[in-house]
């Protein structure tokens, strides 16, 4: 079937709205076209992921968006980009890739997209509700507003969700239509000990094992307590979406879309998977490629970005001692302020932790650059550090962070683990 | 001769290079140098510059259209792609690429059980209806 378009989708295609305008509806209408797309879609908001900067193409398809007079036709916020703006300085780059990451994330906000910078928009006011249709780039955001919110949007990659944020308009395809969105395999975790379910720590495993166990396919989760917090949705979601091409899972009795099992199989006989102390521990072990627990030289926390109740454990976790060892933790700006606000920021500072903003630590240079071994509580830093930092990783929990870096040394509670 | 569905229409020869595993670009592919950089990949280390890079498909981050892109405007992308399931993220940065100018890759969508038919590191020839052949 032929993609077909409405009126003012053709008029953008003319031109008839700038060059933008046109370019956008293009780029939109190709990947219709290589989907299999029969129509578009209007989007209500979009996140783009494409103001992260990974060579000076991503500038210049920018900057040709912005001299065509491209601006956003929906509210938009921007994922990271490769500079902290607010602390230019915790970053070790070249002079210019400085500035073509610089005028890469300000061609967004000349676009009027807001200066979110943050790979968790949802965690500052951008959260769509269920059913609406949206276009969002940055894969643990694909999952978390697709799982956690029930907005419907397909994987959009950088340029695509620039392209959707200006026309307004996605492909209708994928998860965007309801009978895409139902489960394809039941995960049972039933068997997961109720002590380790109830632990931060266990989420980015857990969403370790689902991405590699089930690929691109929609699970149905069952046996996962009513009290699973939303960072540990968002932890599961990154962390499947980092090892495997998740970008939709249920959670049933928690996320919306299912209320119960019948609500998300359609009543269909579905292959059953079990979570299973032995899978479990692979995935642990896959989160860690340091060789030994004897060294430890950074830090890192916030993948996805640290939301403010994260930053409420770490206060409580640190009480009144110092980290020895450097200790980065990523965030939004607006998460960032609030904190300044309630005078956390500079308590935590004084203690010794690096806050770092706009960005992360595996997306542009940070982290020190002698290497080494680094730990962290995120399934997605311990799953890209390596490639990215060149950093071997140790995965713990916020607390093992916490301790060994006040300690000076690898402490990890390995109990927790015990099934 | 097998064939498969066109993504991205064009012709392209090279050594076919078959992922065994689904790969992120973003995170698993340094564009300047054309090569495989992450270390828990089977292929890591492998250069895919104009190589007929068959992979199951691609998982990982949206961040991967902006790799292909780069790799485009480098001259270290594959000379054709041929993807277990279509995936809108890495023809999105070939589509992006042609907006701007830089050369296009051929990319096709060919089951794995089709990718399996053609041998490692052979010749192979991608024609613009999707087939893809060995020989010379």
């Amino acid at each position: 079937m032929p993609l077909n378009l409405t009126q003012p989708e053709r008029d953008m295609l003319a031109g008839t709205h700038g060059d933008a305008t046109s370019m956008a509806m293009r780029i939109v209408v190709a990947t219709a076209d290589l989907l299999g797309a029969e129509s578009l879609v209007e989007v209500v908001s979009a996140h783009i992921d494409g103001c992260l900067h990974h060579g000076d193409g991503g500038v210049e398809f920018a900057e040709k968006l912005v001299r065509g007079g491209g601006r956003v036709a929906v509210p938009t916020t921007l994922n990271v980009g490769a500079l902290d703006l607010l602390h230019p300085e915790k970053i070790r780059t070249t002079p210019h890739n400085t500035d073509m990451a610089r005028r890469q994330m300000q061609a967004y906000v000349q676009m009027g997209a807001e200066a979110t910078f943050t790979c968790a928009p949802y965690q500052v006011g951008h959260e769509p509700g269920l059913g609406q249709q949206v276009a969002w780039g940055e894969s643990n955001a694909i999952a978390f507003v697709n799982s956690v919110l029930g907005a419907r949007t397909e994987r959009y990659g950088d340029f695509l969700d620039a392209c959707c944020a200006i026309t307004g308009r996605a492909p209708l395809y994928g998860l965007h239509c309801a009978e895409n969105r139902v489960a394809q395999v039941i995960v049972d975790a039933s068997a997961v000990p109720p002590m380790l379910k109830e632990r931060d720590v266990f989420y980015p495993v857990l969403g370790t094992w689902l991405g590699l166990q089930v690929g691109q396919d929609i699970a149905a989760i069952v046996g996962l307590p009513k009290t699973v917090t939303r960072d540990q949705l968002k932890a599961l979601g990154a962390a499947a979406a980092s090892t495997g091409a998740v970008a939709l899972f249920h959670v049933v009795g928690v996320t919306p879309e299912a209320p119960t099992l019948e609500a998300v199989t359609g009543g269909a006989d579905l292959p059953r998977v079990a979570v299973s102390a032995a899978g479990i521990r692979n995935s642990l072990a896959r989160l860690s490629t340091a060789a030994s627990d004897d060294q430890v030289d950074a830090i890192a926390v916030g993948s996805p970005h640290f939301s403010l109740q994260e930053f409420d454990s770490l206060l409580e976790l640190l009480g009144d001692r110092r980290l020895r060892v450097p200790f980065y933790v990523c965030t939004a700006r607006g998460t960032l302020h609030s904190l300044e606000q309630r005078g956390d920021a500079a308590r935590l500072i004084r203690a010794g932790v690096e806050i770092i903003a706009d960005t992360c630590v595996v997306v542009t240079p940070i982290l020190p650059a002698k290497g080494g071994v680094l730990m962290t509580n995120s399934g997605k830093f311990a799953h890209y550090g390596p490639s990215n930092t060149g950093y071997e990783v140790l995965y713990g929990s916020l607390e093992d962070c916490v301790e060994s870096s006040v300690h000076g040394r690898v402490m990890r509670n390995e109990q927790v683990w015990s099934w | 001769m097998v064939k498969g569905r066109v993504l991205i229409p064009g012709e392209a020869v090279g050594p076919l290079l078959r992922l065994d595993h689904p790969i992120s670009f973003w995170g698993g592919v340094d564009p300047v140098a054309g090569t495989i950089v992450d270390p828990r990949h089977p292929n890591y280390g492998a250069s895919i510059t104009g190589t007929v890079l068959a992979i199951p498909s691609a998982v990982g981050s949206s961040s991967s259209s902006a790799i292909m892109l780069e790799l485009v405007r480098e001259g270290t992308a594959p000379a054709a792609i041929l993807l277990g399931r279509a995936d809108a993220i890495l023809s999105l940065g070939v589509v992006v690429g042609c907006e701007l100018g830089y050369t296009s890759v051929p990319i096709v969508e060919l089951p794995v059980a089709l990718q399996e038919q053609l041998t490692q590191g052979a010749r192979v020839r991608v024609g613009a209806d999707g087939s893809v052949s060995e020989g010379p």
